[in-house]
């Protein structure tokens, strides 16, 4: 989106006539926000519309440089796991069509293409010069053979600047115990989980039939991670990991279920090849600010983990889910926005007894490719009332995050399949 | 009241099943017998604690469970329907993804086989008779004839 909007700036005093006059014409002013803001309570100066109802469970969403919405659904609906999202000139859209007859989450556009994911492989399709895909039943197959179990199945996708491609394999497992999920049921030492998920792989953007064979275990040790981006700024991958449950259901002579319900953090990972995050030996109590031992591996809530773990980049309140991560490189937010990260929590389960959390979009403000500063809430009320955010009975679930090419940000909800769209209408 | 449910679950097993809860609640008089029952009273008090350290987390305080993960409770043919059946998941675990009005939950369940036949029958007869749900108590008997088939 930058290199796009740079193009423009760089035309403009080539072809100073009649292209000063579109580029001095603000880009957004023909998008207005619905009377009630599609329901989202957002900071002053924003507003937000109802792009389209699908109808579907909306997982990740890519949108091109020429507006095309492509959403993937994480259950195949009358045949279709992509629809694809024609824009109106009124900033809506409606539901054109769709292809891929597979589920899954991974939604990413680059450079001409389109990449998506089922639960076990990627697959790429290729787009033309109106943002349509040229090969919507015949895509290219680039990994397949992806473990999957009956958790954490997502396997969300990112590009980097180096034709890489980076899928996250969750593990199939809450803390790899002997028993999972199982009260007072050890871990596994040296987590055979970890082989094949429990991390993220690095494949070629553009290279057919790899497997695990091909691929590189990039980093290990995340439990699982739905969103995630490549930082333009430090050129680096970041994730979001979703820290493991049930501490006093499992062990519940050591956590009670306050404490449960607030451990571990939500952890944000700036992640180099090589880095191993601890799973399933540690958890991150945000609290203490230390990477603990885990339960299942002898730890007691006060045991500090030992070994060459990398510490989190950032941390968040616990279960709360995020399963969406966009470094935000447009012009049309703030300055303050830009190359910061937003982040949709999906909404947690796991507080329970305790009051549920989340069910919002997160603006975490980054300085050179670091976060610096407090994290805020920035759109809030996808649960539609504070009593629906404490049951878990949310209407909509914020899942995947994609900007458009005129800076807005989207927003899908995997709950009634809502497609938000959030612009910035006041002065800069 | 037995036979129904045998028929209920075989039909059940074989295929083609939509989960929605086809099941007619329970005659009225086994509901006011519960309320005049001394002993199910007590089973379902008991019971309400089970369900709040052991099932809350995953099923919810609503019974309404998670969506793609954890079922729900409320009105399904696994929680009204045979109860041998209920009992199985609660001490064996449930390792197979499920549909319940055409959505998955594939979260696995596991064993709660630490918890003793009083408290399973216990958390049942509450789970039966809450959310919504009205059905015959479970009964520790019941229990104990599904552990006793259980490999050891």
């Amino acid at each position: 989106m930058r290199s796009f909007s740079s193009r423009y700036l760089l035309a403009v005093p080539a072809l100073a006539g009649s292209l000063a006059l579109v580029a001095s014409r603000p880009t957004a002013p023909t998008v207005a926000p619905d009377p009630n803001n599609a329901g989202l309570k957002l900071p002053a100066g924003f507003g937000a519309l109802v792009v389209a109802e699908t109808g579907g469970k909306a997982r990740h969403l890519a949108v091109t440089p020429q507006g095309v919405i492509y959403v993937k659904l994480n259950k195949v609906k009358d045949g279709k796991g992509i629809l694809e999202l024609r824009p109106q000139a009124n900033g809506k859209a409606t539901v054109a069509g769709g292809f891929g007859n597979y589920g899954g989450t991974g939604m990413y556009e680059k450079n001409g293409y389109l990449y998506a994911s089922s639960d076990h492989a990627v697959y790429r399709y290729k787009l033309d010069a109106k943002g349509g895909v040229t090969n919507p039943t015949s895509p290219e197959l680039l990994v397949r053979g992806l473990k999957v179990g009956s958790q954490h199945e997502s396997k969300s996708i990112v590009l980097d600047n180096a034709d890489n491609l980076y899928v996250n394999i969750g593990a199939y497992a809450n803390a790899c115990q002997e028993q999972d999920r199982t009260r007072g049921s050890k871990g596994i030492p040296n987590c055979p989980i970890l082989d094949s998920a429990g991390g993220i792989w690095q494949f070629k953007a553009s290279q057919a039939n790899q497997t695990y064979k091909t691929g590189t275990r990039y980093a290990t040790g995340l439990r699982n991670v739905v969103g995630l981006d490549w930082n333009q700024q430090d050129n680096e991958l970041f994730v979001m990991q979703h820290g493991r449950d049930q501490l006093s259901d499992n062990w519940p002579t050591l956590f009670n279920e306050k404490q449960s319900a607030q451990l571990p953090a939500e952890c944000m990972y700036a992640v180099k090849q090589g880095d191993n995050a601890g799973w399933p030996y540690l958890y991150y109590d945000p609290q203490q600010k230390k990477k603990m031992l885990g339960p299942e591996y002898g730890g007691d809530g006060k045991k500090e983990a030992t070994g060459n773990y990398i510490d989190p980049a950032a941390a968040y309140p616990a279960h709360m889910a995020p399963d969406g991560l966009l470094f935000y490189t447009g012009n049309m937010f703030p300055a303050k926005y830009r190359n910061g990260a937003f982040i949709a929590f999906h909404g947690s389960w796991n507080r329970a007894p305790e009051p549920q959390a989340g069910y919002y979009v997160v603006f975490q403000p980054f300085v050179n490719g670091k976060p610096s500063g407090q994290w805020e809430v920035f759109a809030d009320n996808f649960s539609g009332s504070a009593a629906k955010t404490a049951s878990g009975r949310a209407d909509h679930r914020p899942c995947g995050l994609a900007q458009g090419p005129d800076g807005s940000l989207y927003v899908s909800d995997d709950s009634k399949g809502t497609i938000y769209r959030i612009v910035y209408n006041a002065k800069k | 009241m037995t036979i129904k449910y045998l028929v209920l679950a075989l039909g059940l097993a074989g295929g083609a099943l939509s989960l929605q809860a086809q099941h007619r609640p329970a005659p009225k008089k086994t509901a006011t017998k519960a309320k005049a029952d001394p002993a199910m009273a007590a089973s379902l008090t008991r019971g309400a604690v089970v369900y709040k350290n052991v099932c809350i987390t995953c099923h919810q305080a609503d019974g309404g469970g998670v969506p793609n993960m954890n079922p729900p409770l409320i009105k399904t043919t696994y929680v009204l329907g045979d109860k041998a059946r209920l009992a199985h998941i609660v001490l064996a675990g449930l390792a197979e993804p499920i549909e319940i009005n055409g959505d998955d939950y594939k979260q696995h369940m596991p064993a709660q086989n630490y918890l003793t036949d009083q408290q399973v029958a216990d958390v049942l007869t509450y789970v039966r008779n809450s959310f919504g749900n009205k059905a015959s108590a479970v009964q520790v008997a019941e229990v104990k004839a599904v552990r006793d088939k259980l490999p050891k």
